[in-house]
């Protein structure tokens, strides 16, 4: 049953969780190599950012308005968080960074339970992306998907060249590489910080808009993918914006094509309630065995920004 | 001396303490549910339609003016037998009710039942209660978990469907899913997968469907992943091409989030909204007005155990204190519930008739899950004969 077809579309819904990982998982690694935090509650701003846009899709009766207007409203939540929490731990030790953002998710996800309710918010799928559409002879590909792939491309090309090409981006190699320098030089570096923060946190809202009408839009939904963008940031290197692209797109496809071929491959010569049982959890473990073997020739992950 | 006054003292206060035999002044029910996080919308059907019932008993069960305590299990089966342990030993209930989920049935199963406290399960019925470890003291209002599997089986089995795939979360209620389907179902399997539970994109499964090209697919997904599957199998056209059957997935519970989605999607129950008897017609129409949404199977099997035990208790006017006779009572079932004739099974779970289901607007214009027919009739469950009651 393995068909050429059946790959192929596997490899586009790889590509596809590849992208929304990458625009959560972005935000991520810049935090993480230029202001040199780990935010756990970045996956609270994907969820926030997805009942934000669920909930104004739902009053305005647009998707597309839901998702620009949550944008904003996701830079002053998470200015919120940076002025009430996070500023009061840049100086402090990763582990103390660890459980206070950690405190936030679990704060953020009972707020979100007593707003929104614990059911899930439903979005209505925009008429215009709904449906499927005929790629190739046999390759029938939900529409909606293909223009999440889109954008994402679109959004890793943007940030190519603001990284590669702008002040900003240089700012941000730099303050990647060495913050200590940056500062000596004179650059604000509170402003770059509001910037880089800002600019991941709408990256994460995005991605948490862009999920609603395909998945539920649930507390504690930023959970699950947290622990992956954890995974690209780390094979990818950190502060790397091409390294977080190349890991997330390695991540999504062999997540996905694992665990679409995984399970008949080993039913070929276990009997089937124990493939069954082993194929889904190797599926799983894919990852994180990708993630060993990437550490193991390169222990600061693919594109490490920092040196020395 | 001194010791000797002071203990005759004691001993005389203590019998005046104690209350003389006879009918007891009141009801002690302890209901547990999963009230707080994953679950807990399941939790708060139950208990609200547990309270209808007790509410429209004026709050008197049997006549007896009855005391509930709600307690939150949190899904969590250590803190499920505590809550048994505090509800039976401490606060010394007559009857506790409610659990939604088997792993917490289980948990706190044998610390109600040895007590000789009598435990009446609104929801969960996992298979070594209806079997080995069955009690004259415990009661189902439900089914057996494999009951609503096999029905669909049999309703898949009528239809004429000769090709199934198979998609169940990877967990045991999962997988005890496909074991009850798989024991009516006689067609081809073309294909069985077991995502990991809680995974929130089906894409690939999806993909692997289409490319089986099964006459009908039969899923089982936990939770709020249902809700998801349902909506990406839809995106990717398949709701129209290949009929959906599923179990507690496209129900009252998740209509509201899928809207024009399910309409069309199968399923198996004991009991739909539109059944067609008094009793369930009265229930609806009541739920509807007090709570303002559409009561799911776990809001009927809960006013089915609060009318139950209003039955029983009155039946053996109010003396609760003779657990043999309200346990005589009970398993003679004296209420008419909403699913039409209830009887028990030797094993305390019911033989009932189950209905096929399917999606559709009504009259109204709501969604509901409509009543197609009977399926299996008199359905009792297979564990029965490994019960050695009687």
């Amino acid at each position: 049953m393995i068909s050429p077809t059946l790959v192929l579309v596997q490899t586009l819904n790889g590509v596809q969780f590849g992208v929304m990982l990458f625009l959560f998982a972005a935000g991520l690694t810049l935090v993480l190599g230029i202001m040199n935090l780990v935010n756990l509650a970045h996956g609270s701003l994907y969820m926030l950012g997805a009942y934000y846009t669920a909930t104004i899709a739902q009053w305005t009766g647009s998707f597309v308005i839901g998702l620009v207007a949550a944008l904003p409203l996701i830079f002053i939540t998470g200015a919120a968080i940076e002025w009430v929490v996070l500023r009061r731990l840049y100086t402090r030790d990763h582990l103390d960074q660890v459980l206070a953002t950690f405190g936030l998710i679990l704060l953020l996800n009972e707020a979100a339970r007593l707003v929104w309710g614990e059911g899930g918010l439903y979005v209505e799928m925009p008429a215009l992306l709904s449906g499927s559409v005929r790629l190739a002879p046999g390759i029938i590909y939900p529409v909606y998907r293909l223009t999440i792939i889109a954008i994402g491309l679109a959004i890793a090309v943007a940030l190519y060249v603001i990284v590669a090409r702008t002040r900003l981006g240089m700012l941000i190699r730099a303050g990647a590489s060495n913050r200590e320098m940056v500062e000596a030089l004179g650059i604000d570096i509170r402003l770059l910080f509001t910037a880089v923060f800002g600019l991941g946190a709408m990256l994460a809202a995005l991605a948490g808009g862009l999920a609603g009408p395909l998945f539920s839009v649930n507390p504690g939904m930023g959970d699950s993918v947290l622990i992956l963008a954890l995974v690209v940031v780390v094979i990818g290197g950190i502060g790397s914006i091409r390294g977080s692209f190349l890991a997330a797109l390695a991540i999504g496809i062999v997540d996905t094509i694992g665990r679409a071929f995984l399970p008949g491959l080993f039913a070929a010569f276990l009997p089937r309630p124990v493939a069954d049982a082993i194929g889904p959890a190797t599926a799983s473990v894919l990852i994180y065995l990708l993630m060993a073997v990437v550490l193991f020739f390169r222990p600061q992950g693919l594109f490490p920004a920092r040196h020395g | 001396m001194n010791r000797g006054i002071i203990g005759l003292a004691a001993a005389l206060l203590a019998s005046l303490l104690t209350t003389p035999a006879g009918a007891a002044d009141k009801l002690k029910v302890g209901f547990v549910a999963t009230l707080s996080g994953p679950g807990s919308q399941l939790g708060q059907n139950l208990l609200d339609g547990f309270m209808l019932g007790v509410d429209e008993t004026g709050g008197k069960l049997g006549g007896l003016p009855t005391e509930i305590s709600k307690n939150d299990d949190q899904f969590k089966p250590d803190v499920g037998r505590q809550i048994a342990e505090r509800l039976v030993k401490r606060d010394q209930v007559d009857i506790v009710t409610g659990v939604i989920f088997s792993n917490v049935m289980m948990a706190l199963y044998n610390t109600v039942v040895d007590q000789k406290t009598i435990l009446i399960g609104s929801n969960a019925g996992p298979s070594p209660i209806a079997g080995k470890n069955c009690s004259p003291y415990f009661f189902s209002t439900s089914w057996q978990n494999d009951q609503p599997h096999a029905a669909v089986g049999e309703y898949v089995q009528q239809q004429g469907v000769k090709r199934i795939f198979l998609i169940a979360s990877n967990y045991a209620a999962g997988q005890d899913a496909i074991a009850g389907f798989k024991s009516r179902f006689k067609g081809e399997i073309v294909g069985e997968i077991y995502p990991a539970i809680g995974q929130p994109d089906y894409a690939a499964e999806i993909a692997q469907i289409a490319a089986a090209q099964p006459d009908a697919v039969y899923a089982f997904i936990a939770s709020s992943a249902a809700v998801n599957f349902a909506r990406q199998y839809s995106e990717a056209g398949l709701m129209k091409k290949i009929p959906l059957y599923s179990a507690f997935m496209i129900y009252s519970l998740t209509l509201p989030q899928l809207g024009d989605v399910a309409l069309g999607a199968r399923s198996a129950a004991f009991w739909t909204p539109d059944l067609d008897n008094e009793v369930s017609k009265h229930f609806v129409a009541a739920f509807r007005k007090k709570y303002n949404y559409i009561p799911s199977v776990y809001a009927a099997q809960a006013y089915d155990s609060a009318r139950l035990i209003d039955a029983a208790v009155r039946e053996i006017g109010g003396k609760v204190e003779d657990k043999e006779a309200l346990i005589k009572a009970l398993a003679h079932a004296p209420f008419k519930s909403v699913r039409g004739a209830f009887r028990y099974n030797t094993n305390h779970f019911p033989i009932q008739d189950f209905h096929a289901t399917e999606i559709i607007r009504d009259k109204a214009g709501d969604l509901i899950e409509h009543d197609a027919g009977v399926v299996i009739k008199d359905f009792a469950d297979s564990y029965a004969h490994e019960c050695p009651m009687k």
